[in-house]
């Protein structure tokens, strides 16, 4: 161990001892974390690297970050991407409203000391990236969906992620006092570029195990029978391996032991499956495709 | 892993990576650094927490970890040697029955260790082969034809039914797919077993560049077996997705750049007449048409299987996709294509029946369907059609009738040839590659990763 504290700067201090530690901080809150995410998250802190996570939708990828932060007593800071987010949206940007009223408002000073003035801190909005670097307290930085933003917007992220700095022309660099501990999600929806890949730690989170499955929906859905659960983990397996055009996650688990839960459901028979697949699976077609393969109306 | 320390973990590391490299997983060095400080991070006490730390800092995409974790078995293997433990070595080797029935009572309980075990004793005594050392080893088939695990899911299904009691729960309809599962698990852990004998006896490098299996895309469509093509079709959905997203992306970059001169004048008017800012051209949003023409011979089904497959996927970015099927006559099989959706698995058995793809015999002719289709169906393309045609133009010494090629490709707005057999091997044999290579641009196409480069750049947008 003596020797990786070399390799990172003081800029970060971790947040966490061991795996095990990061394990049961984050069952503390209520995320029951896979050994690879733990293991994973353990890495990100030490090396001090972002954290790439890719996986279905419904698998608890931005969750990871929420209870990141809040194991760590970090502030969350968060960049929602989408199609068309740019450089004042994700970055900074000048309050030129605020300038305009400046410069009216010093008539009889000299351009030269209105010009200084006008760019100064207190005229700069932060945007989310801005505002994970800047000051020393800790802060988590969730990129969310990192795939939905243009490409342009991952050269921006660039900089920021390998070096936790942010160029500002007018004022310089702006470097980070205290690393934040960065998580960027992604769907899948675009191949992101290899330039940021390597930047970034990777994990995929993919359907949990059925043993730890087993544990998050006791843990959501709690007072719902034993055995029960142990069904709707089951047949949400079956589910899972039919090939559908949405299999059900980790969410969809969760809702369905739920609804059974507000039905007042004690076992898992075909008349509660029909009626309440609905729940677990989005598609008509699926719905129709998984009735067949469980024989739903064969009795 | 009591074998690695200090030096030997780097070097361990270093041909960890070169053989992940090999395999097409592209890793820097940066990357190899990253993973030697989660090595020193994490420690090399718990081989799961290993495996996850270097999939994290070496791995860019969910898609490699197949290759990454055969490779990761033969680098830090579970154990070195025979089987390890000394009490049930004195027994070894045990018989087949005796291993039939505890792998038996393994799958009935779901019991992963026991399942990890019973596979290295599987290999050790009934995989092995060859007596004079050089020509000896493991083979993970050899163990499997012996114990035959696929026959016991009676058995299983059995064990579990006797122990339980008579209420029949909605959930045991699961259990013959799940054990059936299981079965597949233990397959793979007595092929991962195999590789790992071997590798101590012939060095892992080497075993690590031969007996790796490559990645699903990476795959020949021509030598692909039912598993990998199983495994392709799952890739189907999200290699679509990638291409609608670039074809989608090149379509917005196509739209730029032209000025519109009228709505730039009128916009000046709120400068004083300067253009200040130029309005750009709006592109109508007219889209191609698709036509595929797929040899479905027996040789070539997969690859034409697949790329139907995809195409259809991909249907929301043409304004019309249109497929052709032939072994010696054409038919057209969108229909069939679409109303089979939730089955894509039995798509070539339904047009090989519901299409009339054969005439007198069943090998292929592609001067006489390249024939039909022009005279039959060329007049209803349209202006901005873009024509595929799939094949590895072996014609069965048939006369190639490239003027029918030409017809086509004088009709239709572009033509091109996709064809999945080595370039080295078009014009053997009965190939008539190169005549219809005159005509019409022909490409190789041997694997889903080079399909999906093709199609993302020659599709029109």
């Amino acid at each position: 161990m003596g020797t990786i504290e070399t390799f990172v700067d003081a800029t970060s201090t971790p947040h966490f001892d061991s795996v095990e530690d990061v394990e049961a901080r984050l069952a503390g809150v209520g995320y029951l974390a896979s050994p690879a995410v733990a293991t994973t998250v353990f890495l990100a802190d030490r090396l001090g690297k972002p954290l790439l996570v890719e996986g279905p939708a419904g698998v608890g990828k931005t969750e990871l970050a929420k209870a990141v932060a809040q194991v760590a007593g970090a502030r969350l800071v968060r960049l929602q991407c989408y199609e068309g987010v740019d450089e004042a949206r994700a970055l900074y940007e000048w309050n030129h409203a605020k300038q305009l009223l400046r410069i009216t408002a010093g008539r009889d000073e000299s351009w030269d000391e209105t010009r200084t003035d006008i760019f100064s801190e207190e005229f700069l909005l932060a945007r989310p990236l801005l505002t994970a670097i800047r000051g020393g307290d800790p802060k988590v930085l969730l990129i969310d969906e990192v795939d939905k933003a243009d490409v342009e917007v991952e050269g921006l992220l660039l900089e920021v992620l390998s070096d936790f700095q942010v160029t500002v022309p007018e004022l310089g660099t702006v470097r980070a006092e205290r690393r934040p501990f960065a998580v960027l999600t992604s769907n899948a929806a675009r191949e992101l570029s290899e330039a940021l890949r390597r930047r970034c730690l990777f994990l995929h989170i993919g359907f949990p195990e059925e043993e730890l499955e087993h544990r998050i929906v006791r843990l959501k859905a709690p007072g719902l029978d034993a055995a029960l659960v142990e069904s709707v983990v089951r047949v949400v397996g079956a589910l899972r391996a039919m090939d559908l055009r949405k299999a059900p996650s980790v969410a969809e688990t969760v809702d369905w032991a739920r609804t059974l839960l507000a039905l007042g459901a004690d076992t898992l028979d075909e008349t509660v499956v029909r009626q309440t697949l609905g729940v677990v699976l989005k598609h008509q077609e699926d719905v129709a495709k998984a009735a067949a393969k469980l024989d739903l109306d064969a009795v | 892993m009591s074998a690695l320390s200090g030096a030997g973990v780097a070097e361990r590391l270093t041909g960890f990576v070169r053989a992940l490299r090999d395999q097409g997983v592209r890793v820097g060095t940066g990357e190899s650094v990253d993973a030697g400080l989660a090595v020193a991070a994490l420690g090399l006490a718990d081989r799961e927490r290993l495996r996850a730390g270097l999939a994290a800092t070496l791995l860019h995409g969910e898609g490699q970890r197949p290759v990454f974790d055969q490779v990761f078995d033969l680098y830090f293997p579970r154990t070195v040697g025979a089987p390890g433990d000394p009490s049930a070595a004195a027994e070894v080797p045990l018989d087949r029955d005796e291993l039939r029935a505890r792998l038996a009572a393994a799958l009935a309980e779901n019991d992963a260790a026991a399942m990890a075990q019973l596979a290295a004793q599987a290999v050790d005594s009934l995989g092995g082969y060859g007596e004079s050392p050089g020509s000896d080893g493991w083979s993970a088939y050899q163990t499997l034809e012996r114990l035959r695990p696929q026959t016991l899911l009676a058995r299983v299904l059995a064990a579990l039914r006797e122990g339980q009691d008579e209420r029949a729960g909605f959930t045991d309809r699961l259990t013959a797919d799940e054990i059936r599962r299981r079965i597949e698990d233990f397959r793979g852990l007595v092929a991962t077993e195999a590789r790992r004998r071997v590798a101590e006896r012939r060095g892992t490098d080497s075993i690590a560049r031969r007996a790796v299996a490559p990645t699903a895309d990476r795959v020949d469509f021509l030598v692909a077996h039912q598993g990998q093509l199983a495994e392709l079709h799952r890739t189907v959905r999200p290699l679509a997705r990638k291409l609608a997203s670039r074809l989608a992306a090149r379509r917005r970059r196509a739209a730029r750049g032209r000025i519109d001169l009228r709505r730039t004048v009128r916009g000046s008017l709120s400068t004083g007449g300067v253009p200040m800012r130029p309005v750009l051209r709006r592109r109508r949003p007219g889209r191609p048409e698709l036509v595929l023409l797929c040899d479905v011979s027996g040789s070539v089904a997969g690859f034409a299987q697949f790329t139907m497959l995809l195409v259809q996927a991909l249907h929301d970015e043409f304004s019309k996709v249109r497929v052709f099927a032939f072994v010696n006559s054409v038919d057209e099989v969108t229909d069939l294509l679409d109303r089979g959706r939730a089955d894509p698995e039995g798509l070539s058995a339904r047009i090989l029946s519901g299409a009339e793809v054969t005439r007198f015999h069943s090998s292929s002719d592609y001067g006489t369907a390249l024939g039909e289709f022009a005279e039959r169906y060329v007049s209803t393309l349209g202006r901005r059609a873009c024509v595929f045609v799939l094949g590895d133009a072996r014609t069965n010494r048939t006369p190639p009738n490239a003027d029918a090629l030409r017809h086509i490709r004088d009709r239709a707005q572009r033509v091109y040839w996709l064809n999945p057999e080595r370039r080295a091997l078009w014009d053997t044999g009965d190939s008539a590659a190169s005549a219809y290579a005159e005509v019409v641009d022909m490409y190789e196409c041997r694997t889903a990763r080079q399909l999906g480069a093709l199609i993302g750049r020659l599709v029109p947008v």
